[in-house]
């Protein structure tokens, strides 16, 4: 955390954004080395889950609380395409192609109500994308998940290592985060940023708003499929809380816990609770007290987030 | 399918109606005055379930003390809940209430787990209705448990009572002004703030009797809300979010439709509410008894 300060400049200084970059890089390059693999791959997936649920909520300003729908689809579609002898790179793009199509009903009948309106109806399209899940059992394994899902190498790349796939997802995830980041930075993410400050006024100089939070909502439905997907790749399995709600509530924390509408704040959201996850599952200490009291207190005190927070003291001083 | 079974299938369906309905009637109540997307309400629910069984194994009150004790209690709770913690978050976005009471639903579920693990050496308990309720009715074209008919009965009443108080007498219109226009209402000596604590811990204390009425159906789980609110939900967005009479109607209706669906075609149980949820969605986007976004 001690890079932190860096941050909070980036905007003025464009030289100590590439540096605070470069130490991003260095720090996931090195991350397998300070925790197991498995873990370090699963704090990418959801880290780029977090990075694409911010796209939504941090800069359209729309609370979707049914996120699991395309994270889950795309985690089965992704595992069916592995299974069926499809290689990793194709299986991947197919599940966040399947998120993808998933989000154009969702999206188109969702994004056209408000605040809490929103939430709710993403909710409950999460909760149709859940039960079809438990249903098809052929596809999904129904409550008992689907397991051993195989990984093929690629010719030079041997997936069996923990390390090789880390690394893999390490370049899925980077490529997920440019895309983002590219997306922000654009015309077009400044538009959707003013339709999110404020609607009426964006309207009223030319711009549609449906246009940009429907395209917004596709972007992060996609890119929280791909996420999807890399959990498949790391894990092997795929159970049926990857559709629960649970899910959407998890990688809402991890946004607002790092800080929202910031670059790096959902990643190092996504970092933490796994690896306070990982840290209490070895003791005895129930997670939801724990998730449940981060939860509390994050909303109450911490609402920029640990990003935010710094970023706010520093400029502050 | 004949008719007997049909009917049977009815009757469940109003079972389960009555607790959407309780449950909905409590959030509609909350989400209508305070603006509060209550994501615990199934928690709450949870809590007035395991404060029915937890009192009787402690104290060993009965079913009929618990019918009013644990609902008090968790009113009590959300009490402190709105004065604690939801209090502080008013002025901003309302996403920031449903996250917050999201956070207390992962929270209270797993301190409820701890509990009755470590105080009651259970996981889950059942819970068994008074001895007046056990037993079956005929009604002469079917027969049916005493006990579920005492659930739709009471929660037909309560809901009529709830509606009654806030459409049509003064406390009503004070509290309903007290969250139209605080600074108005204010200004004619009344105490906001107290009004608004209230109507929170009396929508709390809803769901708190709906779980007590719920243990001797379904046992006592800590996590037995978890679902049920999610479904819930969806019958307040049926139903137009803040509508008293549409959280009500709406509770019963997708009660009986979902029963009556599973009869027919079973996979289509639990997806039925969203599928509806959805048709309503895209044709009435306030919902069935609500009023247009604009309009409020």
């Amino acid at each position: 955390m001690t890079a932190l300060p860096t941050t909070a400049r980036t905007a003025a200084r464009p030289r100590a954004r590439l540096g605070w970059l470069l130490l991003g890089a260095a720090l996931l390059l090195a991350l397998p080395h300070f925790v197991y693999p498995v873990l370090a791959l699963d704090i990418l997936a959801w880290g780029l889950f977090a990075v694409a649920f911010d796209l939504l909520f941090g800069y359209a300003g729309l609370l979707s609380f049914g996120h699991a729908a395309f994270w889950g689809t795309s985690a089965y579609v992704t595992a069916y395409a592995l299974s069926h002898g499809l290689n990793v790179p194709v299986s991947l793009l197919a599940g966040a192609a399947s998120a993808l199509l998933l989000a154009v009903p969702i999206g188109f009948l969702s994004v056209r109500s408000y605040g809490i309106y929103f939430s709710m109806i993403t909710l409950a399209f999460a909760q149709m994308v859940s039960f079809v899940a438990l249903q098809l059992t052929d596809f999904t394994g129904g409550e008992n998940g689907l397991q051993g899902i195989p990984h093929p190498n690629l010719p030079g790349l041997n997936f069996d290592s923990n390390l090789v796939r880390y690394y893999f997802a390490l370049l899925v995830f980077a490529a997920g985060m440019a895309a983002a980041y590219r997306l922000v930075h654009s015309p077009f993410g400044r538009v959707t940023q003013a339709v999110r400050d404020n609607e009426v006024r964006a309207q009223s100089v030319g711009y549609a708003p449906f246009r940009y939070k429907f395209t917004a909502f596709l972007v992060s439905a996609a890119l929280a499929g791909l996420a999807g997907g890399l959990t498949v790749f790391g894990h092997g399995v795929v159970s049926l809380e990857v559709v629960n709600w649970r899910t959407s509530g998890e990688v809402v924390i991890m946004t607002l816990l790092g800080g929202t509408a910031t670059a790096f704040g959902p990643l190092i959201g996504a970092g933490l609770v796994l690896l306070l996850r990982d840290y209490l599952s070895t003791s005895n200490f129930p997670v939801g007290i724990v998730t449940g009291l981060v939860f509390v207190l994050v909303v109450l005190f911490f609402r920029a987030g640990v990003i935010g927070t710094v970023q706010n003291l520093l400029r502050r001083r | 399918m004949n008719a007997q079974l049909l009917l049977i299938q009815v009757f469940n369906g109003l079972v389960n109606g009555a607790f959407y309905a309780l449950l909905s009637l409590g959030l509609a109540v909350i989400f209508g005055m305070l603006r509060i997307v209550n994501f615990a309400h199934g928690a709450l629910y949870m809590l007035g379930a395991f404060g029915a069984f937890a009192l009787s194994e402690t104290l060993g009150l009965g079913f009929w003390p618990s019918l009013i004790v644990s609902p008090l209690i968790v009113g009590l709770i959300g009490v402190i809940l709105e004065r604690v913690l939801l209090r502080r978050l008013y002025g901003l976005d309302h996403s920031y209430n449903l996250l917050l009471t999201f956070g207390l639903t992962l929270l209270i579920q797993d301190l409820v787990k701890q509990v009755m693990l470590s105080q009651f050496a259970v996981s889950s308990a059942p819970y068994t209705p008074p001895e007046m309720l056990t037993g079956v009715v005929n009604l002469g074209f079917v027969v049916f448990p005493k006990y579920r008919l005492f659930v739709i009965a009471l929660s037909l009443a309560v809901c009529l009572v709830t509606w009654y108080v806030i459409e049509r007498t003064r406390v009503g219109a004070v509290v309903r002004a007290a969250t139209e226009n605080p600074t108005v209402t204010r200004s004619f000596g009344i105490n906001v703030s107290a009004w608004v604590t209230a109507v929170f811990g009396v929508g709390v204390a809803l769901a708190g009797l709906a779980g007590v009425l719920a243990a001797p159906i379904y046992s006592v789980d800590p996590y037995m809300g978890a679902e049920l609110i999610i479904t819930t939900f969806a019958v307040v967005v049926i139903g137009g979010m803040g509508s008293i009479l549409g959280s009500v109607v709406v509770g019963f209706a997708v009660g009986v439709l979902t029963a009556v669906g599973a009869a027919l075609y079973p996979p289509i149980s639990n997806t039925l509410v969203f599928i509806l949820m959805a048709l309503v969605l895209l044709f009435r986007p306030s919902g069935l008894f609500g009023l247009p976004e604009g309009a409020r």
